[in-house]
This record gives structure tokens, sequence and C-alpha cells, in this order.
């Protein structure tokens, strides 16, 4: 019986292992100019922890097998004991094992997100409320209009509460549903969140960054690749957050222009 | 006698006495009946209704192909003929007009991610349904004023599922929302007593309405109240047309 269990182990484990070594559910294909470190820093956690996984496992499985028919005489030792120095080695090696993913992980997201964006970067604000997400870019005069959390309303579409008739900077800002940015161009996005906590993830960005309610928070990216992609939130939010996405259009700077006079024109 | 022969004579007895009753119930109020009508209209030039962009839900995009939603702040026909104004009144009835709940039961439906009716106007305790005739969820949100007598919800509705059967308890033009959907924006107008709402053409009908000196009042969500006198005669329809003035 316990040898039975010590095949089933292995044949789980090896099972487990096959899709992650073919790639069969990996990420979709990076479109971003920053996205080369995370992929490499994905790939050397699973690699490692899988190493660690299918090591274990295997080790747990010889056990089994060896001592699945104990004879009726033999000791069994407790920890502390007998196997102390095999469990201290066991814990330096896992420990130093995930301190050096932490340490190198760290290294590539500060490369990403402790830089500023460059000065011609585009500014975008993204805002998320339940359920949806909303765009804002600022028109021709570069500037934002200020927010008046009052004026919000969803009978007039005014979902970041601007006043375009009494605030100079808000007279041209463009508030749209779907988010479309040049190919090859860095974006700076702004984002608030207009209650509690959401996520804007792009898959094929590596873009995952949390909205903090009561923080502006702001990421840059730059897109390299034209085509449809799906924004989605990925913080538990409320009973719509399964629906709360929207959609990221990454266009050719003239196809961008006149989506955006498109866009400009429905305000 | 039979008990069968007894019972047929008990029978036809309750048929000829509920006949006889609703006879003369019709009678009564024939005599008493009169209604109200007119058209609302806008004096000047509507303001901009901003297309709706529904990319998010496809499936309500696509019912809409070809002609793109806008808000329905000022929803003007032609003539500039006002849709979607409520018309009731606010003083003058008395009695079993101004106390007797409809018992029809209105559908508030959720169809292309719009709200259908935009506005629905309803009497106090008036029961109406909620349907959800799309794919997707919907949750429904009225905001009632908060302290007010009117308490707000927020309910979801996933396809298929059955009608929610409501009412309100207290006179109140309620906002209703869906959270999911955003753009999404209607009225239920709650009133006592009669009351009716403008079509595409601006005109309206209020039904059953006794004889009598009545003041009344015409809602638009964006241009607020209106009242005007009326006096409506025996058997004699009244008219009140409102002209709302563009800000």
């Amino acid at each position: 019986m316990g040898r039975i269990f010590a095949v089933t182990i292995l044949v789980i484990a090896i099972g487990s292992a096959i899709p992650i070594l073919r790639h069969t559910w990996w990420m979709p294909q990076d479109i971003s100019t920053h996205g080369a470190p995370i992929d490499e820093q994905m790939s050397e956690t699973m690699a490692e922890a899988g190493i660690c996984f299918l090591a274990s496992q295997i080790l747990l499985a010889a056990f089994i097998w060896k001592f699945s028919n104990p004879k009726p005489d033999s000791k069994i030792k407790t920890f502390p004991g007998g196997a102390s120095g095999l469990v201290i080695a066991a814990f330096l090696l896992v420990g130093t094992e995930v301190l050096a993913l932490g340490a190198f992980g760290a290294k590539a997201w500060a490369k990403i997100y402790f830089t500023p964006a460059a000065a011609n970067a585009l500014p975008v604000q993204a805002q998320a409320g339940q359920f949806a997400f909303y765009f804002r870019y600022p028109g021709p005069d570069g500037k934002f209009g200020p927010i008046h959390p009052d004026m919000v309303s969803e009978a007039n579409q005014n979902f970041y509460g601007i006043d375009i008739n009494n605030d100079q900077d808000a007279k041209d800002d463009i508030v749209t549903a779907e988010m479309a940015i040049p190919v090859n161009r860095e974006v700076n996005l702004l984002m608030h969140s207009k209650d509690v906590g959401h996520s804007f993830f792009v898959p094929e960005l590596r873009v995952q960054q949390d909205f903090v309610p009561g923080l502006d928070v702001a990421i840059h990216f730059t897109a390299t690749k034209i085509g449809r992609y799906e924004i989605v939130c990925t913080q538990l939010c409320g009973l719509g957050h399964y629906n709360m996405k929207a959609y990221l259009s990454v266009m050719s700077q003239q196809d961008y222009d006149d989506w955006l006079k498109k866009e400009a024109a429905l305000q | 006698m039979t008990i069968r022969l007894r019972i047929a004579g008990l029978l036809a007895a309750l048929l000829s006495i509920s006949v006889l009753a609703l006879f003369s119930a019709s009678k009564v109020r024939a005599a008493g009946e009169g209604k109200i009508t007119g058209t609302i209209k806008l004096d000047g030039t509507p303001p901009h209704q901003r297309p709706i962009d529904m990319s998010k839900e496809p499936t309500c995009q696509q019912q809409h192909a070809g002609h793109p939603i806008t808000t329905e702040n000022v929803v003007v026909g032609p003539n500039n003929a006002i849709q979607y104004a409520a018309v009731y009144i606010t003083e003058g009835l008395a009695g079993a007009a101004g106390s007797t709940v409809p018992s029809q039961t209105p559908t508030f439906d959720q169809k292309g991610c719009q709200y259908i009716p935009h506005v629905m106007a309803l009497d106090v305790n008036q029961h109406f349904k909620v349907v959800n005739s799309d794919q997707t969820s919907h949750n429904i949100h009225p905001t009632p004023k908060p302290g007010g007598p009117n308490h707000e919800w927020n309910k979801s509705q996933p396809p298929g599922a059955p009608p929610f059967d409501v009412f309100w308890t207290a006179e109140e033009a309620i906002p209703v929302k869906c959270n999911i959907h955003p753009w999404m924006h209607g009225y239920m107008v709650v009133v006592k007593g009669p009351y009716g709402v403008s079509d595409n053409n601006g005109s309206y009908t209020i039904e059953n309405v006794p004889p009598g000196n009545y003041t009344l009042t015409a809602w638009q969500e964006t241009y607020g109240t209106q009242t005007q006198k009326v006096t409506v005669g025996s058997g004699k329809p009244a008219t009140a047309d409102f002209t709302f003035k563009a800000k």
C-alpha cells in the first residue's frame, strides 16, 4: 500500500511539472519594453521553485518506498534528535533561495517602478470605480482640469466630476471608456480610485498595479505591439468585480491621433 | 331539492350578484371619470447629450449597432416635445382617488444596458417588477435621499433571474443606477394619486381623475418642476400644457 502511495506522489509531481516545463499556460506574448526582466524573474522563480518541489516530492516518495514496511522492532527517531543536521541544512538552503529571489526580484522591480517617467511621456489618467474603468486625456493644453467629487454624475456621464464650463484646464479634457495609446511611446499612467481598492492588470503589458483609495499612483510603460488588449481588475472589489474590465488599444500614432479627435468630438 | 340543485342555485345567485356589482361599479366610475391631457415642450435648444461607449459590454453594444445611445437628461422629440416628463397631481385630490393604489404592476426593464422606460412613474405603495432582459448581470441600485422615508437598496440580477417585485413607500423622484454599467441611469418617480409620463410626442394623459380643481405638477429630471392649476369637469377632460425653458 505504501509503495502505491509513493508511486502516486511521483506521478502527480512529474505530471504537474510537465505543463510548466512546456510553458503550456505561460503568460501571453510580452508587448512592453520593460517586460524582459520580469519574464526572466518569473522563469527563474518557476525553475528554482520547480526544482525544490520536484526534489522534495522525489525524496518523499523515496522515503515512503523505503520505510513503508518497517520492521516491528525498529525505533522511530523524533526531532530534535537524529535528523537535526538535515533539517538545519534544508532551512538554510530554502532560506537562502527565497532571500536571493527577493533580492534579485527587488532589483528588477526597482528598475521599472522606482524610475521616473520620461519628460515627454504621454500623460493618461485612469480612474477605477465600482465596477468600471474610465480614462482621461488632458487635451491639447496638456493639463488635467481639477476634480470636483460633488459633480460626479452618471446621468451626465461625468465620471470624473470635471467642470468644463468653469475650469479652463478641463475644457479640452477627454474622458473615455476605452484606453488607447500610441505604439512605442512612453505612457505615464496616473491612477486613482473613486471608492475601494482596485487593480490595473494588462497581462501582455506586464503591468499590474493596485489602485489605493486616497493615493495617486503613477506607473509608466511603453507598448511595442499594435493590438487590442484586455484591462482587468485583479483586486476583489465587490459583487461586480468579475465584470470590471476595459480595453487597451495600442495604435499607430496616426490612428491614435484620429481616435483622440473622434473621442474629443463626442465629449 | 337535491344538493346538486341547491349548489347550482347558489352559484347562479352569486354570479348574478357579482355581475350586478361589476356593472354598478363601472357605472359609478364612468360617471365620475375625468382625465387630464397635455403636451410638454422645450423652449430653446436642448443640451448636448453625450454618446455612450458600451464597449465594456459587447452583448449590449451589439444591440445598438448603427444607432449609438446617448445620455437621456433631456430627450426631445419632434417640435421640441419633451419625452420622459412625469405629470401628477400635488393638490386637490380627496378621498378614494388619492388613496387607491393602482393594481397594475409596471415593468422596469434592463435591456441593451439601458433602463426601459428611462422614467417610470409610480403611485406610493404600487408594486412594480424589475426585469433583466440582458445576457449580462445587472445590479439595480436606486438611490433615494439618505435619511428620507425611502431606503436605498442595491440588488444584483443575473441573466434569467426571476423579476423582483418591489414598491416605494413615499413620494420622491429616485435616481436609479447600475454599478456594473455606470452609464445606465433612470428614474422612478413616486407620486400620490394618478400620474402620466410624456411620450416621444411630448403628450401625456392622466386617467381616472374625479371632477374638481387641482394643482398639477410636471417634473423633468434636468429642469425640475412646474405647477399649474387645472379644473376637471364631469365627463370633460382638462388640458394642461407645460413649457420648460432651456438653461
